[in-house]
């Protein structure tokens, strides 16, 4: 098994080495081939190895691959850790990153960049792989790292663009900011079980839960919610959550394709990933689950709100994405973790293919990405629009699509749970469920439906993407509707027995009831979410198709609203504002007063002038003149004869 | 091993190559160069074997030489590595071969001369890193900044000679106070090896002086704040071959030197004093870490990381005290002291690189001014490509070799105090900012303006010697254990010296 396991890790890195080194001696077609080659023999042993899993679901794969360095008796190793929920995650990853290397061949065919562009989705996809697949916490935090670089590079893949190298910087930067906490808890991991192997730190989390650790002299802290709330951090950056969320919307600089598959499939699920992977630990904690939670919630409904204003196709996307992501935490935050990851898996399928069919849009429209420009493309784009539709469907939660067994779950599980803020969590997931469908069909209506906007040299232009885009786009749309199906063996089921920890107090999905798939919807759609998911889809069609003149008047009558909407909460000022500025005047003022004042000005050149001025002074008496030595002469002669003649005794 | 003086050939061959260099003036300038490659890399070569016949499993001095001197004063001639020295010589022979090849087309002026002095700096730099006595390592210690003196004062910049004398001035102040220091431990002990140092009983108030002489010295090699004003200074002045040993190898004789003197000699004064090293080094981290974030000079941008960045190295090594007040065990400690030798094996290819890396552009734009560029990538993307790998490992992203020695030393001040890890921890944040926001505004962005439009892709010589560079980076990012092993023995005896009281 365990060269299985490297050829699944290493042929997309085969890919991107090759396409990155030699791309423009083989060109673009040898380029994606190789590429997709080799992520296609990653998604094909994935899904040999899932089957395997499926059959035997408690089955743990560890294998060290070799030792990264020994110190101390420590081993500090690269391994893979294979268990059912890894298996999932590389399935997901290895499939939507196939159907973007193939939309690729499409939707780049005329860029200068096509071979760069190949390498680093190639070599996205090794990085996620080596993330999931970690079986010890330095290499979790080496694809931790790694795909935040690479991500790093795809925003800016079109460097000529200011607006793009200011996203990628502001994206490695807010990420960093979570990986500092990260590093912290991986420290202090370390620090009390001397090992960063997951098993051995597992089996250590009760005697862990028992310690406490002074960060403030004289106050005890539960080590167990210091180290989940330090990882967590690292969660908040990669996952996109409430107040590290700034980065993602602006990560959209980036080629639709990365959009797809970093920015909403895979990288930004690598946190939720993660606190589902440490379920053991978070389990100790309830503080930190309930601050899990509190994230999780604030981000899902406040960045839902946001989406609704936006006017930029892929920003509603991502938007989107951010609010989903606060769902996933929000499961998290309640110990369904199962449901997190269930979520993650439909989510990864839908906004994948929301994303690519935002991205076909765009293609047709000539680059044109303002909603306000579109409309009426149903007609243009017959396949776009139907995925799209599904995609939509998905993503509100419609029954018998995939998001509709999802959310569904989130929102049950965070009904009956009984942690800290659960009641306040329930209210807004209810809430959000209204605001996603609303931004959703707002979207719809407005690309697909309604009055034509666009120019006529755009209209003139206007057609179907190619086969390359739309085979993707289809059979992710099948997986849309249909991923929601698994959620038997998933959340009900053995599936996760051993690669998810829940205690037993804090195990809400047994408290569900669930009896048949047919069963569950029906239960479903008697419940407030579905009713507030029509009431929010119907609210998006009178506005936008019935009576448009009304969004119109809203917006002024709401624009107090409208505005913090439109301002993002003012997140992106303040950090410019007191974080970026504060830090160069920071800067500014240790180089100029401490470094170029005081140490340089006083100290070294002060010492400098010190002996300048006295020497200046010693030089004085030292003329080089004869008569001013001669006149001295004489004037210590005289001195000493008075002093002989008055001061002397007499002999 | 054979009877061959591995280590006096490795000093010595470059030394009288360097002079043989010297003599050839009127050869030509093709036959300097050649020469001096030639030299470099037998020097490397012969370098080759410290390693591969190093034995890993002795932590003792090893490929020792003992000949008598000064026989009068008991000074000797008198070397030997172990796991600390070993690693930095290669480092040393390594990055002369492609500091000989970085001046190839670009110094016309004095060519033979400019050669010779790298090369007879190397030897001398080899010889501070394998003396054993203590004499002989002052006059190596002291021999070597001549080379780099006049090659600041006679390649360098505008401003050359204010930052000659201040490097100079600097340096010197600090030493005299080590010979101090040195010869009341003679005639203490009767004997200049440093070895005897180690095992000379002090009481504490002579270990304080003693750790505060070497403090001095060693502080301003590193540098450490607040004595590091003459860094930016010497960098934005000197050629890029100057720059390149002046932060690959030059800064790694201070933290070298707190492993061989300050600590062994004066373990309790550094348990008494470790407050002072580890503020300082998080100072560095911290403080210097927002000065370079303003920089508008690239080279002094690149200096200033290098501050930061050896920080670490000083924290790293000052660490184990602090760990065994806190745990009760120096567990962790040696982490700590690798991570720290780890980051100066590291800190030396990547400073080396991204110095070379302003050399590039500054041969082709003859300025080192961010203001000046933009938007390189779109004229030499291959050149942009190594710098952009390069800045990420100065950022410490992992799977570089930046990273090692970052992360070995956060986890191991972690176990000392948690603010102290969460202070030296912040370079994820401000090591990224300064780094690669340097590369945004020179590398990414539209053209900037004429300058960069004309700009020549990286030539042959020059992708050879970034390739190289590239290599080393990623090899001990993604596989340091080579690296480690070689020194642990080395790493855990002197632990076990320095966890023993002198008292």
């Amino acid at each position: 098994m365990k060269s299985v396991y490297l050829t699944l890790v290493l042929a997309p890195l085969l890919g991107a080495v090759i396409a990155g080194l030699f791309g423009k001696k083989i060109g673009r077609t040898l380029s994606h081939s190789v590429t997709i080659l080799g992520v296609a023999v990653s998604c094909s042993l994935s899904v040999w190895v899932l089957s395997q899993f499926i059959a035997d679901p408690g089955k743990v794969d560890n294998f060290t691959i070799y030792h990264w360095l020994v110190s101390e008796g420590i081993d500090f190793q690269i391994g893979f850790l294979v268990d059912s929920l890894t298996v999932l995650m590389i399935t997901v990853v290895t499939f939507v990153s196939l159907m973007v290397h193939i939309y690729t061949i499409g939707y780049m065919q005329d860029d200068p960049g096509y071979q760069r562009f190949f390498s680093y989705i190639a070599l996205f996809t090794f990085s996620m792989l080596m993330l999931v697949m970690a079986n010890n916490f330095l290499q979790l935090f080496f694809g931790w790292e790694a795909v935040g670089l690479v991500s790093y590079l795809l925003i800016g893949f079109w460097f000529q663009r200011d607006s793009a190298v200011y996203a990628n910087l502001k994206a490695f930067l807010v990420n960093r900011v979570g990986d500092f906490g990260f590093l912290l808890g991986i420290a202090a991991i370390f620090m009390f079980t001397h090992s960063l192997d997951y098993q051995d730190v597992f089996a250590q989390a009760p005697q862990l839960a028992l310690e406490t650790i002074d960060i403030i002299p004289g106050n005890s802290w539960d080590l167990m919610t210091v180290i989940c709330l330090l990882l967590f951090v690292g969660a908040m950056g990669k996952s996109a959550q409430v107040p590290l969320h700034v980065w993602l919307p602006d990560s959209m600089e980036g080629p639709t394709p990365i959009s797809a598959l970093i920015h909403a499939a895979t990288m930004v699920t690598a946190g939720i990933f993660m606190v589902a992977r440490m379920s053991p630990l978070f389990e100790w904690s309830e503080t930190a689950l309930a601050v899990v939670l509190m994230i999780g919630t604030i981000t899902s409904i406040s960045m839902g709100l946001v989406g609704i204003v936006q006017t930029d196709i892929k920003r509603v996307v991502a938007y989107s994405t951010l609010s989903q992501l606060g769902y996933m935490t929000v499961a998290l935050g309640v110990s369904a973790y199962a449901v997190a990851i269930f979520h993650l898996m439909t989510h990864a399928f839908f906004k994948a293919l929301l994303f690519l069919g935002a991205g076909s849009v765009i293609i047709a429209m000539h680059h044109e990405q303002d909603m306000r420009k579109m409309g009426g493309l149903k007609k243009y784009l017959p396949i776009t629009y139907w995925t799209t539709f599904i995609g939509s469907l998905a993503l509100i939660g419609f029954p018998f699509f995939s998001g509709f067994f999802s959310k569904d779950s989130i929102i049950e599980a965070v009904a009956v749970s009984n942690i800290w803020g659960a009641e306040f969590a329930y209210m807004m997931v209810l809430l959000g469920v209204f605001v996603t469908a609303f931004y959703t069909f707002r979207m719809f209506y407005l690309v697909f439906h309604g009055p034509e906007r666009m120019d006529h040299h755009t209209k003139a232009h206007l057609h179907e993407s190619p086969l390359v885009v739309t085979i993707p786009l289809i059979l992710l749309a099948i997986f849309s509707v249909l991923a929601g199906l698994v959620i038997e063996p998933l959340l009900f089921g053995e599936y996760f027995a051993t690669a998810i920890t829940v205690k037993p107090e804090h195990n809400v999905l047994q408290n569900l009831e669930f009896h048949s798939i047919i069963e569950f919807v029906w239960h479903g759609m008697l419940q407030p979410p579905f009713a507030l998911a029509m009431a929010g889809w119907f609210l998006a069609w009178f506005l936008y198709m019935k009576r448009p003149e009304e969004a119109e008047r809203n917006k002024q009558k709401l624009s107090i609203f409208y505005n913090i909407l439109a301002k993002k909460y003012g997140f992106d000022e303040f950090n410019a504002w007191v974080f970026a500025g504060g830090a160069r005047g920071i800067g500014q003022l240790l180089w100029k007063l401490g470094d170029a004042k005081l140490i340089d000005g006083w100290i070294v050149n002060g010492s400098a002038r010190l002996v300048a001025c006295f020497s200046g002074l010693l030089r004085h008496i030292q003329t080089g003149y004869l008569y001013h030595y001669a006149f001295a002469m004489i004037l210590g002669l005289m001195f000493l004869l008075l002093q002989i003649w008055y001061i002397a005794p007499a002999p | 091993m054979s009877e061959l003086p591995l280590l006096s050939l490795v000093i010595w061959l470059p030394i009288i190559g360097g002079s043989l260099v010297l003599l050839t003036a009127n050869k030509g300038e093709q036959w300097v160069k050649w020469l001096s490659l030639l030299i470099a890399v037998l020097t490397f070569i012969a370098s080759i074997p410290l390693y591969t016949e190093f034995q890993i499993a002795t932590a003792g001095m090893q490929f020792v030489e003992h000949m008598a001197w000064i026989p009068t004063f008991q000074v000797a001639y008198y070397l030997g590595v172990d796991g600390i020295s070993m690693p930095l010589i290669l480092l040393t022979t390594f990055m002369t071969i492609l500091v000989v090849m970085a001046g190839w087309e670009v110094i016309q002026y004095k060519n033979h001369q400019y050669m010779a002095a790298f090369l007879i700096m190397e030897g001398l730099m080899v010889g501070v890193f394998s003396a054993l006595d203590a004499v002989l390592f002052y006059v190596f210690w002291e021999g070597m900044l001549i080379p780099m003196f006049l090659i600041i004062g006679i390649w360098g910049g505008p401003n050359r000679v204010y930052a000659t004398i201040k490097f100079f001035l600097y340096t010197f102040l600090g030493s005299v106070l080590m010979l101090v220091a040195l010869i009341y431990m003679y005639l203490k002990a009767n004997s200049f090896a440093i070895l005897d140092f180690h095992t000379l009983p002090l009481s504490l108030s002579e270990q304080t002086f003693i750790f505060l002489a070497f403090l001095l010295a060693f502080a301003v090699k590193v540098p450490m704040w607040p004595v590091h004003t003459w860094l930016p200074d010497a960098h934005v002045e000197a050629p890029t071959g100057g720059s390149v040993i002046l932060a690959a190898i030059m800064l790694k004789i201070g933290g070298y030197g707190f492993l061989r003197f300050s600590l062994p000699i004066a373990p309790d004064a550094s348990n008494e004093l470790d407050w002072l090293m580890i503020t300082l080094s998080l100072v560095a981290v911290v403080y210097i870490g927002f000065v370079a974030l303003v920089q508008q000079d690239m080279k002094k941008l690149i200096a200033y990381s290098s501050i930061a960045h050896m920080g670490f190295v000083t924290l790293g090594f000052f660490l184990v005290f602090a760990i065994q007040d806190n745990t009760g065990s120096i567990q962790g400690a040696a982490l700590g002291i690798q991570g720290g030798m780890m980051q100066m094996i590291s800190h030396g290819f990547i400073s080396g690189a991204l110095f070379l890396c302003v050399g590039v552009l500054y041969d082709r734009v003859h300025s080192r001014q961010i203001q000046d560029y933009g938007g390189v990538a779109n004229t030499m993307p291959v050149f942009a490509a190594f710098m952009v790998l390069f800045a990420m490992s100065n950022a410490g992203l992992p799977g570089t070799s930046g990273f090692v020695g970052e992360f070995m030393v956060i986890l191991s001040a972690f176990q000392a105090n948690f603010w102290f890890a969460f202070l030296a921890a912040s370079t994820l944040i401000l090591g990224a900012a300064y780094t690669l926001w340097m590369v945004r505004r020179v590398i990414y962005g539209a053209v900037a303006n004429d300058n960069v439009a004309q700009l020549q892709e990286v030539n042959f010589r020059e992708t050879i010697i970034l390739t190289v560079l590239a290599v080393m980076v990623l090899l001990l990012g993604l596989w340091p254990a080579p690296l480690i092993d070689v020194m642990t023995p080395s790493i855990d005896l002197l632990l076990e010296h320095i966890a023993k009281t002198k008292l």
